[in-house]
């Protein structure tokens, strides 16, 4: 039987003026177990504080009950005063007798007799509290990052800016991501590799950051704090220590033919290959299945002309094992692919390109050296139209519902950068709506009409029909002329729609972070957390998490790198003690609760267990306390009711009921 | 129903509220002095996928006349998913209930956030309404529960 | 002949026949961008939808739209937002059919009614609609 302490706040006037106090503690006193009852001004002052304390101590009290404001204002005050009386915390009960029934109720006698219930209920709740102990876990130092571009750049050079140790796993052959693909940036024109390359240098050369080019994540266990990952490095078949760089092995490589995943495509690159010129690691990495000597065992001319050796045919793939306090996922974006909008005659016409083909053809790296040329026949084009929201803002499935958000803005850069370089290139665009909320964006977009004489339509392209000549004849409408617009360009541009890059839903499953049905990982609060995933000891940084330009993903990726920070400078983690239990005897291992659980939490194991005299191996469910949250969706979907929530059991919330009711 | 009835009859009224975001609109309700009957009382949980349908019926057994839940609106859960599956386990508990002779207005699941106390302030006064409409819960109560 | 219609009832029946949400509509214009009849038309493919919005379906029913429209249904492919406005015209001239009730052309009278500015295609896509 528990002593039980009851104290009623008068809260000034704010309880005392609607609800009989003295009644209360008079009534409270007579409930059994209740061994002491008293009220007071102001409980959560000092002196209210001594009085609980002092009770405690005299009384030899087991659990207390404060009928007072809301638990959510003062829970923890009272909580902190009962343990530094040497009563386990988790033995308070509050009834909220302010915000619940003094405010809201003008009759004192119903108002009194509505507070004697809730100090009822919560006196029947703390007969079944139990003492609770939080649990500690360790912080592993060492932040992972996902995905090497300019958002897990920036986090990883911020943890470790911070003085904590990071890895990156990045997918191709060197870091830079989408970003070394462009060529300018919006809104300030600057180049977009001028900015780039020195933190992607930044990055490799900093003492705590190491970078795992050409590796895929391939497996995370653990918990917040304490995660072991073990990255899959794809055999380079190249020494990377011996390598110097000098690009002699790429220049004699006779297999060619390779589209350039880098140039999108646009030309082709050699079998053994760097991305770009300034590809961090600048050691090239052999696609063997491209490759002659992988192939037909004929060859062997790269490692001829290295003169280091680096070449190693016999390399394998190599699994690293590391433990990890943080992961940041940054996996970026991909455009979407074009094949269900044949009107646009992508596939039809190499004069019909996408938004980052043509930052490539602008590019002086690119595969046309800069030089804006038709694909089809290099000539100049003289007529060039732009279209908007291509797969984006769709209602069905050959798009995406959401808004690409960068279009706009790129679409703007595009076309003032062509209209400065060739001034005789006419440059339509036809829009939807123009979209540019962002510092210095809309002055930006104005500047293009109005200093550029970029030709902006309202309305959208219905068709794109190649021509025999060679042209494109784009019909399109112009909603604000009324009118049905034919036009015969050289050129055509889409703004295709982006979308999280395609192997997200694989990391989000490894790392139990929930997506969204457009692939975006889901933030634990839209608001609040928007850096966070649901999942602890997970963040989250750039386009990953929802359409962002560069601006808003460093940003973005500073703040994931802090919140990472502010959880590898914790020694121990405290936890949550109010989590989920399973009682081996009653769980038949069905994995119900598994399976609603939103934080992996719970996991199984096959167990001697001695229930009633009978020794059998059962399969049972184990919480990870670290991980639970304390939700309490799996003792509902227990069918054996051995799933339990820990200060919110099923009898403590029974108690209450049947308190209530009484 | 006269009102004199109305009078005498003071339902029993239990309330499920989510710790995140209707416990901390009943308290918005509360200090904005939005009142609501006295009869309903408010229990608190993590969140609304924590209510058993079993406390729902132990509530209608112990003699309560209308139990309603209110949890995070779709979407806005604090553990993401828990006000979906609070949302379908209640859809059907109501609907067998209602098949047992309780009726589909004594129980109700409403979403109201944090920020909603208004909300929360009518909901109670049109359930409490609802209930008086309704009259005394005469189904599933334990005998040995009446007074 | 002009055609009366209860515009809020008859927008009803038009996205009941239809079966599209006219408010899904985002103003892109495409619908007009891709009409091969567009030129034809004096109430255009993008502005069904706001007509059938706004219930003014007695501009619609007595447009010359509603029988150029050729039920090509290009738009209704590309609509981006499923909002179909080809089909919005279509269950428009199902209601002024519907509301003419069982008073069917007889074959003797159609010559002289025919209006030789009707284009053939007209023909042809209701041959296409009431083929069995």
């Amino acid at each position: 039987m528990q002593r039980i302490g009851v104290f009623v706040c008068h809260c000034g006037s704010n309880i005392a003026a609607t609800v009989d106090v003295k009644k209360v503690v008079e009534i409270a006193a007579k409930e059994p177990g209740v061994v002491h009852a008293e009220d007071y001004q102001y409980m959560c002052s000092e002196a209210g504080q001594a009085k609980i304390q002092e009770a405690i101590k005299e009384k030899n009290l087991t659990g207390i009950v404060v009928c007072s404001c809301s638990p959510r204002m003062h829970e923890a005050t009272f909580r902190k005063a009962a343990e530094r009386a040497g009563l386990n915390p988790y033995m308070v009960e509050i009834a909220n007798i302010r915000e619940h029934c003094s405010w809201i109720h003008k009759d004192m006698e119903e108002a009194t007799e509505k507070a004697v219930i809730l100090a009822r209920a919560a006196i029947a709740k703390v007969h079944l509290n139990a003492p609770l102990q939080p649990g500690e876990s360790r912080v592993t130092k060492r932040a992972l990052v996902i995905g090497g571009g300019i958002a897990g750049i920036q986090t990883a050079l911020d943890i470790a800016d911070a003085g904590y140790e990071v890895d990156i796993v990045e997918k191709t052959p060197s870091i830079g991501g989408r970003m070394s693909q462009l060529d300018k940036t919006f809104p300030t024109l600057d180049c977009s590799a001028c900015i780039l390359t020195p933190k992607m240098v930044e990055a490799a050369s900093h003492e705590k950051i190491t970078i795992y080019t050409y590796s895929e994540v391939d497996k995370v266990s653990g918990f917040v704090g304490d995660f072991t990952v073990d990255i899959k490095k794809k055999a380079r078949s190249i020494d990377i220590d011996k390598c110097t760089g000098c690009g002699a092995c790429m220049e004699k490589c006779p297999s060619k033919k390779t589209p350039s995943e880098f140039n999108r495509g646009l030309n082709n690159r050699t079998a053994i290959y760097t991305p770009f010129a300034q590809a961090i690691p600048n050691v090239p990495v052999i696609d063997r299945d491209a490759c002659i000597k992988f192939k037909t065992g004929k060859c062997g001319l790269c490692e001829k002309v290295c003169q280091a050796g680096a070449i190693d045919y016999t390399q394998k793939d190599e699994i690293v094992s590391q433990k990890y306090g943080a992961i940041v996922v940054a996996t970026g974006f991909d455009t979407i692919k074009l094949d269900k909008y044949d009107e646009y005659a992508y596939n039809q016409s190499k004069d019909v390109i996408t938004s980052l083909e043509l930052e490539r053809i602008m590019n002086a790296a690119g595969p046309t050296k800069g030089h804006l040329e038709r694909l089809s026949d290099g000539k100049a084009p003289k007529e060039m139209v732009f279209i908007q929201c291509v797969g984006s803002r769709c209602a069905d499935d050959r798009g995406k519902p959401y808004c690409s958000k960068i279009c706009c803005m790129y679409t703007a850069k595009h076309a003032m950068l062509i209209r400065d370089k060739y001034p005789d290139v006419n440059v339509t665009v036809f829009y939807i709506d123009v979209r540019t909320p962002g510092k210095n964006f809309d002055e930006f977009y104005r500047r293009a009409v109005e200093q550029y004489g970029v030709n902006y339509i309202k309305g959208q392209v219905g068709k794109v029909i190649p021509q025999p000549n060679g042209k494109l004849l784009v019909q399109g409408s112009d909603l604000l002329d009324n009118k049905q617009i034919l036009k015969e360009a050289d050129m055509v541009v889409l703004a295709t729609a982006i979308e999280p890059n395609p192997d997200v839903r694989k990391i989000a499953t490894m790392l139990t972070a929930s997506i969204d049905t457009n692939n975006f990982l889901t933030e634990a609060h839209a608001k609040l957390r928007p850096v966070e995933s649901p999942t602890a000891g997970i963040f989250l940084s750039g386009v990953c998490q929802g359409p962002k330009d560069i601006p808003e993903t460093v940003a973005q990726a500073g703040a994931a790198a802090v919140k990472a920070i502010g959880l590898l400078a914790k020694d121990k983690l405290m936890t949550n003690p109010c989590t989920a239990k399973s009682d081996e005897l009653l769980c038949n291992g069905c994995s119900a609760c598994a399976n609603v659980c939103p934080y992996g939490a719970i996991s199984y194991e096959t167990k001697e267990v001695n229930d009633h005299g009978i020794r059998e191996t059962r399969r049972i469910a184990v919480v990870n306390t670290a991980l639970c949250q304390g939700c309490g969706a799996c003792t509902v979907t227990c069918p054996s009711g051995a799933m339990d929530l820990q200060g919110f059991s099923n009898r403590q919330i029974l108690a209450e009921v049947d308190a209530i009711c009484r | 129903m006269s009102i004199e009835n109305k009078e005498e009859f003071r339902p029993k009224i239990v309330a499920f509220c989510c710790n995140w975001c209707s416990y901390a609109g009943a308290d918005l309700a509360g200090s904005s002095r939005l009142s609501y009957p006295a009869d309903v009382k408010i229990i608190r949980v993590p969140c609304s996928c924590r209510v058993n349908p079993m406390f729902i019926l132990r509530a209608f057994e112990k003699g309560a006349d209308g139990v309603i839940m209110c949890g995070c609106h779709p979407g806005d859960c604090h553990y993401s998913t828990g006000n979906y599956y609070a949302r379908r386990r209640m859809t059907l508990l109501f609907s067998m209930l209602d098949y047992l002779g309780v009726e589909n207005g004594r129980t109700r699941v409403e979403w109201v956030s944090a920020a909603e106390g208004v909300k929360f302030s009518q909901t109670m006064n049109e359930f409490v309404e609802k209930i008086h409409s309704l009259g005394k819960n005469v189904r599933l109560g334990d005998l040995r529960c009446r007074n | 002949m002009e055609v009366k219609m209860n515009g809020k009832k008859a927008a009803e029946q038009i996205k009941e026949i239809s079966g599209t949400n006219p408010l899904k509509c985002m103003k892109c214009g495409k619908c007009s961008a891709t009409c091969p009849s567009y030129n034809e038309m004096d109430i255009k493919p993008h502005q069904f939808v706001s007509y059938v919005i706004n219930e003014d379906i007695d501009a619609l029913v007595n447009s010359k739209s509603l029988w150029k429209c050729l039920s090509c249904f290009a738009c209704v492919e590309r609509c981006p937002r499923d909002v179909k406005p080809g089909k919005l015209i279509d269950a428009a001239r199902q209601l002024v059919v519907r509301q003419k009730g069982g008073n069917y052309l007889l074959a003797d009278e159609i010559p002289e009614l025919l209006d030789p500015e009707l284009p053939q295609q007209l023909l042809v896509s209701a041959l296409r609609r009431y083929r069995r």
